[in-house]
Order: C-alpha cells, then structure tokens, then sequence
C-alpha cells in the first residue's frame, strides 16, 4: 500500500517538476525573444550561427536524407510488389520525406550538432564567469548569446530542410531506377503528380519551430550549467536530450494539427 | 556633501546557498577616491560580496548603497547604469575566449557606444585604444592580435585588467588581482591599481591573499569572516590589529581562533 503512495507521489512531483521547468524555459523564451525588436542586434552571431546550421550540417544531413529516401522506397517496394502498385512508390517517398523524414530527421542531426555545441559554449562561457563578465561590459547576456541563436535556429533549419527534402527524394529516385529498374521518366511523373504544395510547406513551418526548440534548449540548459566541465557536459547531454524529444512530441502535436481531419 | 556620503554603504548584507550561510550581515563603507582592500580565507565569500554589489547574485537581505541610491531596490533596467560605473576584474579573468585579445579589452566600451550611452569609436579607433591600454598594464600591443587562450594565465589577468579599466569606471573592482602573478609583475599590478585610484579619482575594492599587495593598495583593510566584517583599519596595523583572528591569519599560523578544517 505504501508502495503504490509512494509511487504515486513520486510520479506527482516528476509533473510538477516538468510544469515548473516548462514555465522557466517559457519565461527564458519570452525575455529572450523580447530583445528581437529592441536593439542593438547582434548580427555576428546570427551570421555565425547561421552558417553553422545551415551550412556546416549540410554534409550529415544531407547523407541521412539519401539514405532515408533509398530505405523508403526499398521497404515500401518489399511491401507493395506483390500488388503490382510499383507506381505508388515514388508517391509514398515524396510523402514520407516532406512530411515527416526531412524536417524530423534534419532536426534530430542539428540537435546533435549544433545544440550541443550551443550548450556546451554557453555553459563554458558560464562556468567560467564570462557571462558575468558580459553583464559588467555594458552587455545583456541574454541579448548578446541567446537572442541571435533563437532566431538563426528559426530561420536556418527550414532551408536544411528543404535541402533534405530534395536529397531525399533523389535517395528514392536512385534506389528504384538503379536497383529496381524503374522507368525514370515514370518515376519522376508520379512524383511530381504526388507532390503537394501543402505537404512541403508544413514541412518547413516544423522545421521552423524545430530549430527555434533545439536553439532554445542548447541555450537555456548552457546558460544554466554550473560546476565546472562536468557541469557542462552534463548540460549539453540534457540540452541533445531534451530537444530530441521535445522535436519528437512537437512532431506528432503539428501533425495533429495539420493533417488529421 | 560627497565627502560625507559614502561612494559604497553596505548594511547588514545576507547570503545564503541553501543551507550554508556565506553572508551574514555585513557592513561596509568605502568612500570615494579610496580603495578598500578585503581579506579572508577562502570560501569566506569575498567574491560573492562583489557579486552582490554587481548585481550578479541577488542577497537574501540588506541594503547596498552606491552615491547614496540602495541599489538592490531597483529593478535590472534602473539598476543598469550602476553596473556600466563599475569595471571588475575577475579572479580568473573571465576573458571571451571567442573573441581576440583587443576585442577583449575593448569589448566595453564598444558595447557602452552600441547602446548608446558611450561615445562613438569605430574597430580601427577600439584596436589603437587597446594597444595603449596593454602598454598600461606592462603588455606589448602586438598581444592584442592572439587569442586568449594562448596566453599564460598571468598575462589572461593584465589582459582582464586592461578591460576592466578601459571605461575609466568610477568604481573598480578586484578579484584577486595579483594572485598567479610573479612578484615583481604583482608590484607592477598593485601600481596600477593604485594610479587608477589616484589619477581617475577611481573608487576600489580589492580582494586579495597577499598582505604586502594589501599594504600596497588599500588606504583601509577589512576581514571577513564568519560572515562578517570582523576588522577594518589602516593597513600599517595589519600585522598588529590586535584581534586574535587577524593576526592569525596575516601571520599565517596554523594555531588560533580559525579552525581550518583540511579534509573539507
Ligand atoms: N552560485 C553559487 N551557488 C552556490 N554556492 C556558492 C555560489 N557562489 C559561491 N558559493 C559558495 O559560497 C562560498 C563563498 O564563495 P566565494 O567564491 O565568495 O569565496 P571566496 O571568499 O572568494 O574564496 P577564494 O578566496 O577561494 O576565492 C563558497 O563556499 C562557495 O561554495
Ligand atoms: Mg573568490
């Protein structure tokens, strides 16, 4: 008896220890986001970050969408030739990849990249009093490292995406014309008959909130590391985590949204 | 009437960390134009009293005063244009390891025209002034083109003040200036210190381990302990200030009122 009260009470303070750690994140969120419209702006590490995600992750991303996209059309055709529904592949590739695997795969590869790296030079910069440092140089930390992250995160992972989406698609085309000798020019035609405007474009508005989420989790749990490299460490761990899955929840709640009518 | 008004008041000043008391009710005066040198064992909270005063960690109690305005009434925004007086150096010089060594020094006052409340200086303007102020604290110009991180950790110190002086801020703060530094470079720094006090009219408040750069600096001493300003005087009585617990610890003697406890 003791032990289910015990069980219970442990799991009532593990959600109100996620509400308050939401609220926080919120509120860190806001302040951050309110020094957008209030300059000055720090176009510096906006570049930088830019770069950083939307040009030095093309490379893994860009492997893990031709992948993807071959692995697609490799499992759909396993499941589909005894149907003689070979036409329906290239429809299922494009879906898969614009809807799902290029923004949730793109996001899970800068999670890894960049918002650890995020996390892990804030946290540096904090364990080793450089924001405090900032503070007494006329300079609102918050404003300087966190502000131009968010909104480089925001604007860069939905070109990402868009990169992956076409890589993607590619992977497929590459699998079936090569390996399951399809007609190329039948390919490319079911493609574009299948591709929606509508399915692309949801990709990249959760590409956006994507990137916003893994810049806002490397920042907020580097800005709140303490004790040390281990300190650091163990916050860029939680950063990767925590954005993987919210990118995850976030993925199926946008879905929700958009496509379940 | 500034002469009677302390450039820095603290009353009663309380912090602390879950259950470990570091600040328990401390009092301080500094006036203007002088500097005040605190002494204390370590983990006594010396550095956290100058964070207080920062700004940078909020305290459970008290009142700190800068020109007569307690500070801790404000909120971040009012409190602002007090932390843009004060230049602090850090006990491990907290220097931008992004950002080169003339970015560094200069970082300030680029900052301070950016938000407009300092005056306008283009790059070409902030790198010349960086080189005059390395030459200040014994450094060639030529520094100012590395990173931070290729410098030894006494040069990362001049390099911290140097940016801690670059506004000429009314009010200075120095966390263990001279500490890591050979002697002669330590007299060089305490020079310094005390220029930037006589010639800008500077307010200080060193924290330091070493009595001779305490004697060096500091027109008065304070020591904390227990949470406390147990002592304040003129340095010339450091040695013989006739309280049991700071002669113990200027004498550097393992037998007395402090008990060091070595496992913890
Ligand atoms: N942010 C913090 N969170 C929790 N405890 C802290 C924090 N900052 C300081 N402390 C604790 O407060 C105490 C005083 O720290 P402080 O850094 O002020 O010591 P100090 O007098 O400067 O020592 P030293 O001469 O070694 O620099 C220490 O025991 C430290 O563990
Ligand atoms: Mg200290």
């Amino acid at each position: 008896m003791n032990g289910i009260l015990d069980f219970i009470a442990g799991l009532g303070r593990a959600v109100l220890d996620i509400v308050r750690m939401a609220g926080r994140v919120a509120l860190f969120a806001a302040v951050a986001l309110s020094h957008v419209v209030r300059p000055p702006f720090y176009w510096r590490t906006l570049w930088g970050t830019l770069v950083e995600i939307g040009y030095f992750s093309l490379p893994v991303v860009a492997l893990t969408a031709l992948f993807s996209g071959g692995v697609i059309a490799l499992q759909s055709y396993t499941g589909f030739a005894q149907y003689h529904a070979q036409n329906a592949i290239a429809g299922i590739v494009i879906l898969a990849v614009t809807r799902e695997l290029g923004p949730v795969l793109a996001g899970l590869m800068v999670a890894g990249r960049v918002g650890a790296a995020m996390s892990a030079e804030i946290g540096t910069m904090r364990v080793t009093d450089q924001i405090d440092a900032l503070s007494t140089l006329s300079t609102n930390p918050i404003k300087y490292l966190v502000t131009p992250r968010l909104v480089a995160g925001t604007l860069a992972l939905p070109f990402l995406v868009l990169v992956a989406d076409i890589l993607g698609v590619l992977g497929g085309f590459t699998v079936c014309v090569m390996k399951l000798d399809f007609s190329a020019s039948a390919y490319i035609t079911a493609t574009i008959a299948s591709l929606k405007v509508m399915d692309v474009t949801v990709g990249l508005v959760k590409a956006a909130i994507f990137g916003f989420l893994i810049a806002l989790m490397g920042c907020y749990h580097g800005y709140h590391s303490r004790g040390g490299a281990e300190g650091v460490g163990a916050a860029t761990t939680a950063a990767v985590v925590a954005a993987s899955i919210l990118l995850l929840t976030f993925d199926y709640l946008l879905t929700d949204v958009f496509f379940s009518q | 009437m500034t002469d009677t008004i302390p450039k820095i008041r603290i009353r009663g000043l309380k912090k602390a960390f879950g259950p470990k008391v570091v600040l328990d009710g401390v009092d301080l005066d500094v006036m203007g134009g002088t500097s005040f040198v605190v002494i204390g064992g370590s983990g006594t909270g010396k550095s956290v009293l100058l964070r207080c005063i920062l700004g940078l960690i909020t305290p459970d109690a008290g009142s700190i005063e800068i020109d007569g305005v307690d500070v801790t009434t404000l909120s971040p925004r009012q409190r602002e244009p007090y932390m843009a007086r004060i230049g602090m150096l850090f006990q491990n010089g907290a220097l931008f390891d992004s950002l080169s060594v003339w970015e560094n020094v200069t970082f300030g006052l680029i900052a301070a025209a950016r938000a407009g409340h300092g005056p306008r200086i283009t790059r070409a303007q902030a790198r010349e002034r960086a080189g005059a102020l390395l030459e200040q604290v014994g450094m060639d110009p030529a520094v100012g083109a590395l990173s931070p991180s290729e410098l030894s950790g006494g040069m990362q110190k001049r390099v911290g003040l140097a940016r801690a002086i670059a506004a000429r801020p009314e009010i200075l703060f120095f966390d263990e200036p001279t500490t890591g530094l050979d002697p002669i470079m330590g007299a060089v720094i305490d020079g310094l210190i005390v220029d930037c006090v006589r010639r800008l009219g500077s307010t200080a408040i060193a924290i330091t381990h070493d009595m001779a750069s305490a004697q060096r600096i500091g027109d008065q001493v304070g020591m904390l302990y227990e949470g406390r300003m147990i002592w304040q005087g003129s340095p010339s009585t450091l040695f013989d200030s006739g309280n049991p617990v700071v002669d113990q610890f200027t004498h550097g003697r393992r037998e007395g009122p402090i008990k060091v406890d070595v496992r913890s």
